[in-house]
């Protein structure tokens, strides 16, 4: 860890919002609710499933709640967090966006926050003019604009079109412009929210290279992400926000295994009472789950993994199940089906009553991203029964492979061989 | 307090330079920091001026064209058609003397007090002080405004060349620097005051536009008060307008004749008042609004 001074200090840090009492509506609304209130009734504009039970208490929500830790210079601190952790309350109020309503930041030094980049391009106005106006709304001076100018035209590669309104940009090169503004600012802070998740390979290219230059610099870096892979090779430290509080704050390696491990055992195993379970009154599931090959390690795109079914067989005489399951992805598409009737034909009889069957699944298969499970059952050549969603399970990047920290294409991220034969004889 | 690159050394506070915490006065403005983003004031300002009339074929004209227009449509309306042509001047001149300090109100109002809810995508996304964005609305209304004033004075120039104006302006024409201020200032605190509001009931949004366009019918823009003495409860409906002694004094200043000392006074107060509750409100509502947006 760093020893330099200490640039950030952030010191038992909240932000809670009142629940309902947000207006953000007509004045007409404001009535309804004002007449709701007077007659004992729920505030009709209550936002729906927004809180938590734990966080929520009374009709206030805590975003944030009591959030406490000191950034040393040089360090780069990678936050991490589910959604709705507070990640990007922390982020907004490190930012100056809104302010906290307890706590304390106290920061050393010039401070650029990038939450966008191009915020504040006029479409009318041209490239060059655009570059003075998002640079001034970054927080540089005149001077200093003037004086970058042409390394940041340069840097931005469209020197041609410099001169066109900016209407008449692609959305590439808006973002190109507007990353070369930003790789430009000299703060000795830098707030990084999830940038990388925008643009292509070579912009995140560029845009993390960026971020390696300035921490080798010597600057201090607050880089809010869900990418792990960059989380893990960019960042010195990493603090982890749930439920509004530091869950974990330390090295990136130990910080990150805690929160998806955290993630593993989230909905991965499911249990039903006796006769209630998906299926028929000849055969019914009782439980199911995502077993991990290393019991309670993240599952990540290398590692093998079993799906296991446990069924009661109440009224199955002639022995004829075959129980199969599907994997789709979030967009409810199928990555692929199987039944036991892979193993062959020679299937043993179901046996009466409670049972198990397992599904291994080998690594190098699965591409990142979040999957669900649907078990099926087929009599002779006809389904028997098939359930909604079973189970759910997150299959995390782990290890890049390449220069590209995002996800890669692909429904399915197999590890194929590669063979190089040079065809020119050696000179 | 905020962050300046070479403040450290004499910063207190173990040296940190910008300190967020909850509490803040609400009438807390630092000027040492709206000073240092004086370029982005300056930026926004060009950016309003330039980008108004881009693609449009009159352009810059539009500016002159608008209190011309108007002034040759009341001039026909209200003083041949409907016969209140005003005493002891031109018509014309009466109208765009009325209309051009109006319109410099009328953009602050409207155009201040879309602040918040026009510049949210940019405020959620970056910090800089918020009062930088009516103060560069206030800077480019301000240029239009000189611009129509400059053809206020073509008009008088024309017709005191064609003899038919005897211009003796007194030496009162001094104070119209400090007039203008007293507009702008008016309309930068009501405005931003809707604008504070807006960011809760969006209904403001639509009763501003209107509003201030019925607002112009209770100010001499179009009738001067000597012409309502004969009904004193109209009368006392202007005088209540801050803007109707703003008007007059604005006549009188250009064309001689009295300033109307008393009603000045009285709108100079409101206009404190506007500015201090419009500033504090602003305040109040710019911490918390990227929450409501």
């Amino acid at each position: 860890m760093s020893q330099g001074p200490v640039v950030i200090s952030v010191e038992d840090l909240g932000k809670s919002y009142r629940l309902g009492a947000i207006g953000s509506g007509t004045i007409a609304d404001e009535l309804r609710r004002g007449w709701a209130r007077l007659r004992g009734r729920p505030d009709p504009d209550a936002p729906v499933g927004t809180a938590s039970p734990g966080r929520a208490q009374g009709r206030t929500f805590h975003a944030l709640g009591g959030v406490s830790f000191q950034l040393r210079e040089g360090e780069v601190l990678g936050i991490i967090g589910r959604n709705g952790a507070g990640k990007s309350t922390l982020l907004k109020l490190l930012s100056r966006i809104t302010t906290p309503t307890r706590g304390h930041i106290r920061m050393k030094g010039r401070v650029a926050s990038l939450l966008e980049v191009g915020t504040g391009f006029h479409p009318d106005l041209t490239g060059r003019e655009n570059i003075h106006l998002n640079g001034a709304i970054l927080g540089m001076d005149r001077r200093e604009i003037a004086a970058k100018l042409d390394e940041i035209i340069a840097f931005s590669g469209i020197e041609h079109h410099i001169d066109t309104p900016v209407k008449r940009y692609s959305s590439g090169m808006k973002v190109r412009l507007g990353f070369a503004v930003a790789a430009h600012l000299e703060p000795e802070i830098l707030i990084v929210d999830e940038v990388l998740a925008v643009g292509d390979a070579e912009f995140q290219r560029k845009c993390l290279g960026k971020m390696k230059d300035v921490s080798s610099s010597g600057r201090t870096i607050l880089f809010v992400s869900h990418n792990m892979t960059a989380v893990l090779s960019l960042c010195t430290r990493v603090v982890w926000i749930d439920a509004g509080r530091v869950a974990a704050d330390g090295p990136p390696e130990e910080v990150v295994a805690a929160y998806l491990g955290s993630y593993a055992q989230g909905g991965d195993e499911v249990a039903w009472p006796p006769g209630e379970g998906p299926g028929t009154d000849l055969v019914r599931l009782t439980h199911a789950a995502v077993l991990p090959q290393d019991p309670g390690a993240p599952l990540t795109m290398r590692s093998p993994f079993s799906i296991r079914i446990g069924l009661e067989n109440i009224g199955i005489k002639d022995g004829d199940l075959n129980i199969g399951l599907r994997v789709m992805n979030d967009h409810d598409l199928v990555l692929f089906a199987s039944t036991q009737a892979d193993a062959g034909t020679d299937r043993p009889p179901v046996p009466h009553g409670r049972f198990e069957v397992e599904c291994r699944i080998p690594g190098d298969l699965m591409n990142e991203g979040s999957y669900h499970v649907v078990i099926t059952a087929f009599r002779g050549a006809r389904l028997h029964f098939i359930t909604e969603r079973v189970l759910s399970f997150t299959v995390h990047a782990g290890e890049r492979r390449g220069a590209w920290f995002g996800r890669q294409a692909g429904l399915v991220r197999p590890r194929l061989h590669w063979n190089s034969v040079p065809m020119d004889p050696a000179p | 307090m905020s962050a300046t690159p070479d403040a450290t050394s004499a910063a207190p506070d173990g040296g940190f330079t910008t300190v967020i915490g909850p509490r803040r006065s609400l009438l807390a403005i630092d000027l040492a920091e709206l000073w240092r983003y004086r370029d982005l004031v300056l930026l926004l300002t060009r950016r309003d001026i330039v980008t108004v009339y881009a693609q449009t074929v009159l352009g810059p004209l539009w500016v002159v064209l608008q209190p011309l227009i108007t002034t040759f449509t009341f001039a026909l309306v209200f003083g041949k058609a409907a016969g209140l042509a005003p005493p002891g001047m031109p018509g014309p001149l009466f109208y765009m003397s009325g209309l051009v300090p109006w319109f410099f109100f009328s953009s602050q109002v409207t155009k201040t007090s879309r602040t918040l809810t026009g510049g949210a995508h940019v405020m959620t996304k970056v910090y800089f002080p918020r009062l930088v964005m009516p103060i560069s609305t206030t800077l480019s209304n301000g240029f239009t405004f000189l611009v129509q004033l400059a053809a206020l004075a073509v008009m008088v120039a024309g017709y005191v060349l064609a003899g038919g104006l005897a211009w003796s302006p007194g030496p009162q024409l001094l104070g119209l620097p400090l007039l203008v201020l007293l507009m702008g200032a008016l309309g930068l605190g009501t405005g931003i005051l809707i604008s504070a509001a807006t960011t809760k009931y969006r209904d403001l949004s639509f009763l501003v536009g209107f509003g201030v366009q019925l607002l112009m019918y209770a100010s001499p823009v179009i009738l001067p008060l000597s012409r309502l003495q004969k009904f004193p409860t109209l009368l006392r409906v202007f005088e209540l307008n801050p803007m109707t002694a703003v008007i007059e004094a604005f006549r009188a200043m250009l064309f001689g004749g009295a300033v109307p000392w008393g009603g000045l006074t009285y709108s100079a107060a409101v206009t404190a008042v506007m500015l201090l509750v419009g500033v504090m409100t602003f305040n109040k509502v710019e911490r918390s609004f990227a929450d409501i947006v």
